[in-house]
């Protein structure tokens, strides 16, 4: 009961002033069938060591990454956070205030997405930024439904690897939509938008130049999907898309088992209006002092009801505000270094997968995350290497593997992984 | 006080030009409920209209208001300078109207109500 | 060119700002763009090898970030960090929303390394302890709504409501019945269901609730029988209950029975399940299916708009159509992610992995803290500190609907607004008296709408000097002293902000 300041004597007080006998006449209106009789059947209270002592003994039955060799990637991501960001994540002014709806002391949330939603543009090539979303794979689908209401068109092509858990996403989505079609290949006059992943599910990076202009000739937009954000720091911006969303976890953001992560959702300005989700921006008070407040509020569901641009009515704040802390301790210098770490291990890494007999890496290109061809199942190779110790990466289409290497992957990792793989190939 | 406009009870005026084509905007009535606008979202050129069909949309920072066409027709001209100004649209009929409407069929203006019927369908609101 | 102009004045603002304007210990903070760059970022990283690239890409030259070191890093997000107000600098009352206390022990537990660092696609084998975190908190929350099929994927409220509404469509859908095109609403709904409704590709038919703040059995059998129907066109209904103006609905298993006999399906927005946890189950009010907020009623930290987390729980009749993938318990007594493929009747996936599992975990602590006998007591102080506001300020302000209420109270400025002091100017009062304002023109169904939810984390002086700084503005109106009103407030980190300037020119990004 630590978490209730009412006592016995305060609520007595409180009844008495109200004018009734017992908190019970306050629940009048409800029906008597629906009351539970006496608690619901769980357990009473329990005190902070003994919640702690639960849980901690159900972490102790996962095997988290810090204990040995990880390669597992696939749309979530194994980096550093440093111990700032969480410091600063766990203040209190951040950690349990509201959405900012009420601007003149909320300016800390404010400022900080107003600077999230300038990272993610200068980070993706575009004009704007909105102040997150769910996670990547949402993010895609809202961008195919935005496609859909600009060019008021209601095909929607995937145009190469897209993340399967996306690709499903998609379909939930995209399935809502009366006459809505989602298919593979390239755009068409019908086409609302080609959605490009890069680096794509197999880890390879895409080129631009021809997508655009197979949109440009058929009027489609040309959504590119980026789940490792790292990845900016070392590719090209995809200036070329009209919209580029994803995942941005990777920075600042830890695995916690699939959430909260943090989707972003960046686009030109000429389709603002179109965009879904929270935006803030900059203005003056009543002072003529800088200020930031939420704005282009009536895109949203709480004004737009039924004509909203998407029922999306939070962001993942906290998460934006980690990214922002990670991102502002990297600066351009550090970024850019982290893009080229993360190469440089997963270069590491396939040069000596490659020396595996049996092993074949399947791609030419890649920037932290690439695919090798076993000579037997690769659900069963996994299996086989979680029982080491070693979390080997995500098995597909039987005998491939995908495999990430970070900057938390270190050569000694790397040659268990490989003398793992050579003892059970 | 009379004028030659026609208005519906969605509050929009109507200015009857030619004999065929409608001028439209929205009355001080809507304007003022609406408040500090900030955004008037124009249909475009050319486009085909039904009666009762939504074709712009009327923004302040809390609200998003659509704006209806009382009568069928072709959207011959819109009022381009909203973009940059919305407020404009409360300055005057001249400089304030929102699209102008060729209409299919004129007859569909008789149901609508005149200045004197529109100030006694305002002062029942309130 | 006024926009230009305009722009130009808010870098003149700024500047001067930045340069002059800190006081004691009000600092005034520039963007991180703003600073002088430094030669080194703020990380120690080793040096690359420079070998050659292997992405088939050029490499990218300048990305446009801003470059300082640690020390300024922190002190640039600390100094943010003071002008928010939060739960734990005080009262919170913003109706609809359950600001509650959001205990340490929920985050500690979070960053455990066993739960912190595991994959969302590990083999199972290797996160069990994670699975059984979801298990549990699945079962518990069946047992608190009596609705025992539960998803733990959403991960916000209003995703909560599409995978709820979602889940409808796909049972009707298998089930011959997909033609079913309308969703009632009532008028005093949140502004997602109807947004949800329209994602989903139905229509919206609203039910009035005007007269008395509820949805009677007489206005929902016009909306259910509507043009002379039968009702079958009507996929499901979307009621908030206790509803958004704080009352229960109290035909509201009359009305259920009806919409069942019909066919169609309940789904009860869970916004706020604060007024009914651990002493009402929904489940037996004749909901079929509804989200939770774990951010609201299961204390996870609001975070400045997110993350959120919105579970839904449905009964036996839409199990089989949850979205996937749910935790599953095999016979041998492990756990794994039921997939599609496994359960080919779900509405499929939503999202990119399991869910806000971090979420899940706080909430889960949340409640073994609580336990059965807590989170009775959570609902009945609750519902009771609303009250107990409603009987202090009811002969203060406008009550639009008798109580009791539940763990809300609404209010309105119709006794305040001739004078023209409205809902906003006593919302910044509130500001400028150190307290959070209540939640302001919402529900829509009354005019200067002010909702009231203390939650149960509030002390009684607490509330009582809430009491005390709303009667005063009464007073201080109904004295005539009303112009210092509009100022308000003139002690928070900002005055009150230009929302139309910001709105005609948007100014979303930093730019040099």
């Amino acid at each position: 009961m630590r978490y209730l300041p009412q006592t016995q004597k305060s609520r007595a007080e409180m009844l008495a002033a109200i004018g009734v006998a017992s908190v019970d006449d306050l629940y009048r209106d409800v029906p008597k069938s629906a009351f539970i009789q006496g608690y619901a059947r769980i357990d009473n209270h329990k005190g902070e060591l003994e919640v702690e002592r639960i849980l901690g003994a159900y972490a102790n039955e996962n095997q988290p990454a810090g204990e040995g060799p990880f390669f597992l990637g696939a749309g979530c991501y194994n980096h550093h956070v440093p111990a700032s960001v969480d410091y600063i994540i766990q203040r209190s002014e951040f950690l349990t205030a509201y959405t900012p709806y009420q601007p003149e002391i909320a300016q800390g949330t404010l400022q900080v997405i107003f600077e999230f939603q300038t990272m993610i543009a200068v980070l993706t090539g575009q004009d704007i930024a909105n102040a997150s979303m769910y996670d990547g794979a949402t993010a895609a689908a809202e961008a195919a439904l935005m496609a859909m209401r600009v060019t008021k068109r209601d095909k929607v092509v995937v145009g190469n690897a897209l993340h399967p858990h996306y690709r499903e996403t998609l379909a939930t989505y995209i399935g809502n939509q009366s006459g809505a079609v989602l298919t593979e290949g390239q755009p068409d006059p019908q086409t609302a938008c080609v959605i490009i992943q890069t680096p794509d599910f197999t880890g390879t990076p895409h080129a631009l130049a021809e997508w655009r202009k197979l949109c440009d000739e058929t009027g489609a937009l040309l959504v590119v999907v980026v789940n490792e954000i790292v990845s900016l720091g070392l590719l090209p911006a995809p200036v070329e898309a009209d919209i580029v969303c994803g995942e941005a976890q990777s920075v600042g953001v830890a695995m916690s088992y699939g959430g909260p992560h943090l989707g972003f959702f960046a686009t030109k300005e000429k389709f603002l209006r179109q965009m879904p989700g929270r935006l803030c921006g900059m203005t003056l008070d009543a002072d003529g002092k800088r200020g930031f407040v939420l704005t282009l509020n009536t895109r949203e569901q709480h004004i737009r009801r039924e004509k909203a641009t998407s029922n999306i009515c939070t962001n993942q704040g906290l998460m934006a505000l980690a990214f922002t802390v990670h991102m502002a301790l990297l600066g351009e210098g550090g970024f850019k270094q982290l893009a080229r770490l993360n190469h440089e291990a997963a270069i590491l890494l396939a040069d000596s997968l490659a020396k595996v007999p049996g092993v074949k890496v399947i791609n030419k290109c890649f920037f932290n995350e690439f695919v090798v061809e076993l000579p037997k199942s690769a659900a069963s190779v996994v299996r086989e290497l979680a029982q080491q110790g070693v979390i080997a990466g995500y098995p597909f289409e039987d005998n491939r593997l995908l495999v990430c290497a970070t900057e938390m992957t270190t050569d000694t990792d790397i040659g268990i992984f490989c003398e793992a793989l050579r003892e059970v190939l | 006080m009379s004028d030659n406009l026609k208005y519906t009870q969605e509050h929009e005026w109507l200015k009857i030009e030619d004999g065929n084509v409608a001028v439209l905007g929205i009355t001080p009535y809507a304007q003022d409920a609406l408040g500090d606008l900030v955004f008037v979202e124009l249909p475009e050129l050319g486009r085909k209209l039904t009666k009762g069909e939504h074709f712009a949309v009327v923004e302040s920072v809390k609200t998003a208001a659509e704006v209806y066409t009382p009568v069928a027709g072709e959207v011959v001209a819109i009022n381009d300078n909203l973009s940059g100004d919305p407020e404009l649209i409360k300055k005057s009929l001249e400089e304030g109207w929102i699209a102008k409407i060729k209409l299919s069929d004129p007859t569909e203006l008789e149901g609508l109500m005149d200045r004197a019927a529109y100030d006694k369908f305002t002062a029942s609101l309130d | 060119m006024v926009a230009e102009r305009k722009i130009e004045t808010i870098e003149k603002a700024s500047s001067m700002n930045m340069m002059d304007q800190t006081r004691g210990l009000n600092y005034e903070e520039n963007l991180l763009w703003e600073k002088a760059p430094g030669d080194h970022p703020g990380v120690d990283l080793p040096a690359p090898q420079n070998s050659t690239l292997r992405t088939g890409l050029a490499a990218r030259s300048t990305v446009g970030l801003p470059q300082v070191s640690e020390p300024q890093v922190l002190r640039h997000f600390v100094r943010l960090s003071t002008k928010n107000y939060s739960i734990d600098h005080g009262f919170f009352p913003l109706g609809s929303c359950t600001m509650k206390h959001n205990p340490r022990l929920n985050e500690k537990v979070a960053r455990m390394p066993g739960f912190a660092h595991i994959h969302p696609l590990q083999p199972e084998s290797t996160v069990q302890g994670a699975l059984r975190v979801m298990y549990e908190l699945q079962n518990i929350l069946g047992e608190l709504t009596n609705l025992r099929g539960v998803c733990l994927t959403p991960a916000a409220g209003a995703h909560g409501e599409l995978a709820g509404l979602m889940t409808i469509r796909r049972a009707h859908e298998l089930n011959g019945q997909g033609h079913r095109k309308v969703i009632l609403v009532p008028d005093s709904a949140h502004g997602t269901n109807p947004a949800t409704a329209a994602m989903c590709d139905y229509t919206i038919r609203v039910i009035p609730t005007k007269d008395g703040g509820r949805v009677t059995v007489e206005a929902f059998k016009e909306a259910l029988y509507a043009n002379g129907g039968d009702g079958k066109d009507v996929a499901g209904m979307m009621v908030t209950n206790p509803n958004t103006c704080g009352l229960f609905e109290r035909e509201i298993i009359e009305c259920a029975d009806l919409l069942h006999k019909a066919g169609g399906y309940f789904y009860c927005d869970g916004a706020n399940f604060n007024a009914l946890v651990g002493k009402i189950r929904p489940g037996d009010f004749g909901v079929d299916v509804m989200h939770i907020n774990l951010h609201k009623t299961f204390s996870t930290p609001h975070g400045g708009g997110g993350p959120g987390s919105g579970p839904i729980c449905v009964n036996e009749s839409l199990r089989a159509y949850l979205p996937s993938p749910v935790v599953v318990q095999d016979k041998d007594g492990s756990y794994h992610l039921e997939g599609v493929d496994e359960r080919p009747t779900s509405m499929g996936r939503l999202k990119g992995f399991q869910g806000q599992f971090g979420m899940h975990l706080r909430a889960l602590a949340y409640i073994l803290s609580h336990g059965a006998d807590g989170l009775k007591q959570v609902s009945e102080d609750a519902v009771l500190n609303a009250n107990y506001i409603l009987s202090q300020l009811k002969e203060d302000f406008y009550v639009p609907f008798a109580g009791p209420c539940m763990h809300e109270c609404l209010l309105t400025d119709k006794l305040q607004k001739d004078v023209g002091v409205t809902t906003l100017d006593i919302a910044k009062t509130l500001i400028e008296h150190g307290m959070h304002p209540m939640t302001v023109f919402f529900p829509l169904v009354v005019s200067g709408a002010m909702l009231i939810e203390p939650t149960e984390t509030e002390s009684k002086e607490s509330i009582d000097r809430f009491i005390t700084v709303m009667k005063a503005v009464a007073a201080d109106v109904k004295s005539g002293d009303t112009a210092k009103f509009h100022d308000f407030p003139l002690s928070a980190p900002r005055r009150r902000l230009d929302e139309t300037k910001a709105a005609r020119e948007p100014v979303l990004r930093w730019k040099a």
